[in-house]
């Protein structure tokens, strides 16, 4: 069932900008070439009956209810897949017409009676409709004739029900997972009346390759795919437009709900067709996994103890915010002022991470305030403002489909971000090559109609030496744009780095020794990179969390600029975001170092601006990054931290090391909607709202910021936003806003980028990629289009510099962490849905020759133990890993892969290096000394009600 | 903090300027890393180590970058 306001024209729009005039019932309208006769007539305000017409898939033209008449042809043509041509005069209403769409109708009725009351869709039925629209009301057919029931219904899914009773075998779901979603996992099982849809080979959805994307749920007209949640609660009422909280991709939604204004229910999440980062597409993840935001286990009064070690209390939030208040200012005249300070969220909004960097430079008076990009994507802000003067990817993500050629370097889309994946399979469909650089098989290497040009399966951390051949390869074979070099880019860098990489120790033959890519493929993707027209770059965090993260970055940049990729569509340079808001979070001053807009706080006259408008006067000298604050609560001169939506206890590196910083403070205070690992160490909680319950924005990593509408009331009381003010307020700093629109003045006020960027232009326009400028007053969708945003390009010589993690007799192995298309990232959310389903727990992907000769089967509890910490998880022994490498995710606090991983990090910003650490793996029979402890201190006392018996020892 | 880690931190970006610069160049890059980048507190820890140890650990450009950041710091200090 289509979203509740959405109004389908029954094919999708044509491209083309030349126009044709026709006439439809007598009224005459100019419509696109190319656009089929039903669009048009719905152009023209004419409803021209349907069922297997939408206007988000092909027209498929098989259930012959859209006939219509032209002057001077023969026969009834189908509405959907005939277009229009100059002059046509198009009937769609006649007595002979009315006869063969009630023919039609009855056959339906015959099999799928209109017995509607109960029925899921009753009201949004399509078939109920067409039947009322053509007048039938029962089958003309005399009753006992052979029907499709009664049938199983397949429930298998958690989040849709499959009732092929209900089926009109239109073809709509097959089409939306081909079209849509790209996974090829339904089909039209049997033919003539057998005729039915299956999942893959006709299995229960849950045992299919079906990826519960739910596109084709949204896409049946009738009730034969239906969400539980309709089932359960009924069709809605209203709907809100927001944006997901999830991964960077930013999908617009409709929130629909039920119920009255101060008490909403939320019945489904619906992917908005107007939403320009997703088109109308959805993931598991936000289309179904919405279940956490009132999940029992959701903090919603605020709690205080003296010591970790104590049981919470409940208190006022008064209290809680006079007593964390209170404890700043004592640690602030104790040891200093620069002895506080805090972390802000990307998936908190832009303006509550504007609120808290605000709050650490203001209210705490020091510029301690980090985010947790830190641990992602710092890199990329790093290297792409150093190359191309932007801290910020280069297009939007329509840009692909005008991509010849994509190279995904350390990304697994179809996981990671599965409706930006769909979008680029749809454009692998139609012809674009493909490079992947990974030391996984990932999906897109080889999935249902694509297959990877290249696998450069590299050996983990080695990119920079992989990308420096690539360009060597660039640079010997005469493939460098030289005009575009010389007429944007720094000349002498450019011959800097000219010589540099075309040096033979760069050459891919000499580089196979450290990246076991051999030469030949190397120079094959050089090749179609370098010369396929347009060529685009989309990078994850397989680039960024190595100790050469900048560096790699560095690198991707290098390359785009010397083969003149960059300032058009289809090219660029793409980091794909994790988290919803990374790129927001960068953008508002979250590290230390920088204002919003990336602005170096040592700069007197941005400096000068702040302090003016904020009335107050500012540190110039960079704070600690988190990693640095660690470091200063281990020695003693750090000693509080206000943490606002972060879970860093589970999702930092080196988790013991982590852990003996958080207790070595005097007051935590974490903001967020459950008891996280991290609020084990808190001395206040303050209770979180979810993206339902709050007004804002978030930034995607097409750098499109879009509005979060609040669908409910926070169930704590508060949005974000303004538990920072009161916070703030109590420091004695005030705060005074009485909606994120105020807050969003003031972003726009002290940052270029969003000069021009409102509440009320959002509104307008849906969403807007800044900059948002005087200049630029809708928004920039492509970056560096006349020239680059530093000026000149600037090339930097990206020597390999092997990490010191290295495999040694004692850890043999290198394991590198991911993530999974259910669950995401520390599981805070997913794993409070139904999510668990497919993904209960984190495993170790194994390689087969290294399994066998270790003696571990596939399923059997491993040890994974690295000099940093050890972990017990489940093997899984697959060649979709390279032998030497082990691979698992970090979604559990179970498991906590981050126990494993190092202080290791890149030299320029201390993003960790989470991808290369060296390890063993033994088998075992039982768990882990940690994690049995951390256990027991799962089950000790949490929050006041939620107590839970203690664990034996 | 730990001095350790400050070397590490310090050599690695030391390694990355040393392949993008020329020496002079290098060891000033070196030192505007750690001027916009690290916290003062991580300065003048670094700085105090290298003067009292001789930059032992650090590789010459790290160590050379510390120093001009070292000098940097006495010139606004007796301009102070």
């Amino acid at each position: 069932m289509y979203a509740i306001d959405y109004e389908d024209l029954g094919t999708p729009p044509s491209e083309s900008a030349d126009g044709v005039t026709v006439e439809i019932d007598g009224r005459a309208l100019t419509v696109p070439e190319g656009t089929s006769i039903m669009r048009a007539a719905a152009l023209a305000g004419v409803s021209v009956p349907k069922l297997c017409a939408t206007d988000t898939l092909k027209a498929f033209g098989s259930c012959r209810l859209c006939l219509v008449e032209i002057e001077g042809r023969k026969g009834y043509p189908a509405s959907c897949t005939t277009t229009v041509a100059a002059g046509m005069k198009i009937r769609t209403q006649s007595a002979k017409l009315g006869e063969l769409r009630r023919g039609v109708i009855d056959l339906y009725v015959s099999d799928h009676p209109l017995e509607c009351a109960g029925c899921p869709a009753e009201g949004h039925c399509e078939l109920q409709d067409m039947a009322a629209a053509v007048g039938v009301t029962e089958s003309s057919y005399a009753p006992g004739g052979r029907m499709h029931r009664p049938l199983p219904q397949d429930t298998s899914n958690p989040y849709f029900s499959f009732d092929p009773q209900l089926c009109i075998v239109c073809s709509r779901c097959v089409r939306a997972c081909d079209e849509t979603q790209g996974t090829l996992a339904l089909t039209i099982q049997g033919r003539g009346f057998e005729s039915k849809v299956a999942a893959s080979e006709d299995q229960p959805f849950l045992e299919s390759e079906c990826v519960s994307c739910g596109a084709c749920v949204e896409a049946c007209p009738t009730g034969a795919l239906t969400e539980k949640s309709v089932i359960r609660l009924g069709v809605a009422e209203r709907a809100v437009a927001t944006t997901c909280a999830y991964c960077g991709v930013g999908c617009g939604f409709k929130a629909e709900v039920q119920g009255s204004a101060t008490q909403p229910e939320l019945v489904r999440m619906v992917p908005a067709r107007e939403g320009r980062a997703n088109h109308g597409h959805a993931c598991v993840k936000g289309r179904f996994a919405w279940g956490y935001a009132t999940h029992k286990d959701r903090i919603t009064k605020p709690m205080v103890r003296a010591s970790i070690r104590d049981e919470w209390r409940e208190v006022s939030w008064e209290e809680a915010i006079a007593h964390a208040a209170r404890e700043f200012k004592r640690l602030q005249q104790q040891y200093g002022r620069n002895a506080v300070g805090g972390i802000t969220s990307s998936r908190c909004t832009n303006e509550e991470t504007f609120l808290v960097q605000k709050l650490v430079r203001a209210a705490f008076g020091n510029n301690n305030v980090d985010t947790c990009a830190r641990v992602c994507h710092s890199p990329t802000g790093y290297g792409l403002k150093n190359t191309l003067g932007e801290s910020a990817g280069t297009q939007a993500f329509d840009s692909v489909m005008k991509s010849d050629l994509i190279m995904i370097i350390g990304a697994n889309p179809t996981e990671g971000h599965p409706v930006f994946a769909s979008q680029l399979k749809r454009r692998l469909r139609q012809g674009a090559k493909l490079i992947i650089a990974d030391p996984r098989e990932i999906g897109l290497v080889r999935t249902p109609h694509i297959e990877a040009d290249v696998h450069l399966q590299l050996r983990p951390g080695t990119n920079v030496a992989l990308l420096n051949a690539l360009a060597h390869v660039l640079v010997s074979e005469g493939l460098v744009k030289e005009d575009y070099v010389a007429a944007r880019c720094e000349g002498d860098s450019f011959a800097r780095w000219k010589a540099f990489v075309g040096a033979e120790r760069n050459s891919p033959e000499a580089s196979e020794a450290i990246t076991g890519v051999p030469p030949a493929a190397v120079r094959r993707a050089a090749r179609l990179y370098g010369s396929a027209g347009n060529s685009a770059i989309y990078y994850g965090l397989g680039v960024t969390e190595h100790s050469q993260g900048t560096t790699t970055v560095m690198a991707i940049a290098n390359l785009a600029m010397a083969s003149g990729n960059l300032g058009r569509e289809g090219v660029g340079v793409n980091p794909l975001r994790g988290q919803n808001n990374v790129q927001g979070s960068c953008d508002m001053g979250s590290f230390p170092h920088e204002f919003s807009a990336y602005r170096h706080v040592a700069d007197p006259a941005t400096r000068a601006q702040f302090e003016h408008d904020w009335q107050v006067p500012l540190q110039a000298e960079p704070g600690l990054r988190i990693p640095n604050m660690f470091e200063a609560a281990l020695d003693g001169t750090f000693r509080g931290l206000y943490v606002q939506g972060e879970d860093f206890v589970q999702s930092d590196p080196n988790t013991h090391h982590v852990s003996a910083a958080m207790e070595a403070m005097e007051c935590v205070v974490v903001q967020d909607l459950f008891l996280n690992e991290t609020a084990k160490y808190a001395h206040v909680f303050l209770p979180g709202s979810s993206f339902l319950e709050k007004d804002g924005t978030f930034t995607n990593a097409e750098r499109r910021v879009s509005r979060v509408r609040k669908v409910m009331e926070p169930l704590g009381g508060y949005e974000d936003w303004q538990v920072t003010c009161l916070l703030s307020n109590a420091l004695g700093y005030p705060m005074h806003y009485s909606h994120p629109r105020e807050i969003m003045a003031e972003i726009a006020r002290l940052t270029p980028t969003f000069a021009a960027l409102t509440y009320e232009k959002l509104d307008r326009l849906g969403s807007i990629q800044w900059p948002c400028t005087a200049d630029a007053p809708e928004g920039t969708p492509t970056m560096h289009v006349h020239q680059f945003v530093r000026g000149k390009g600037k090339f930097w010589n990206t020597e390999y510099v092997p990490t010191s993690e290295r495999s040694t007799s004692r850890f043999p192995l290198i394991l590198t962490t991911g993530r999974v298309l259910t669950q995401y990232n520390v599981g805070a959310q997913t794993r409070r849905t139904e999510n668990v389903v497919w993904h209960a727990e984190d495993v170790l992907e194994i390689h087969p020759h290294d399994a066998e000769v270790r003696g571990i089967a596939d399923g059997d509890w491993v040890g994974l133990t690295s000099r940093a910490g050890d972990t017990v998880l489940r093997a899984r022994v697959t060649e979709k890993i390279a032998p030497g490498v082990v691979y698992t995710t970090f979604h559990f606090p179970e498991t906590n892969a981050n126990v494993v991983t190092t202080e290791n990090s890149d030299w320029a910003t201390n993003c960790p290096e989470y991808k290369v650490t060296a390890v063993e793996v033994v088998l075992v029979n039982q768990k882990d000394a940690w994690q049995k402890r951390a256990a027991v201190e799962r089950a000790l006392p949490r929050a006041p009600g939620r107590r839970r018996d203690r664990a034996p020892a | 903090m730990n001095t350790d880690l400050l070397i590490k931190m310090a050599n690695e970006i030391s390694e990355f300027f040393a392949g993008a610069s020329e020496p002079q160049q290098a060891a000033r890059d070196v030192a505007a890393h750690l001027r916009r980048y690290w916290e003062p507190r991580m300065r003048a820890q670094i700085i105090s180590y290298c003067a009292e140890r001789h930059g032992a650990g650090l590789t010459d450009l790290a160590r050379h970058g510390v120093e001009l950041l070292q000098a940097e710091s006495a010139g606004q200090g007796s301009r102070a």
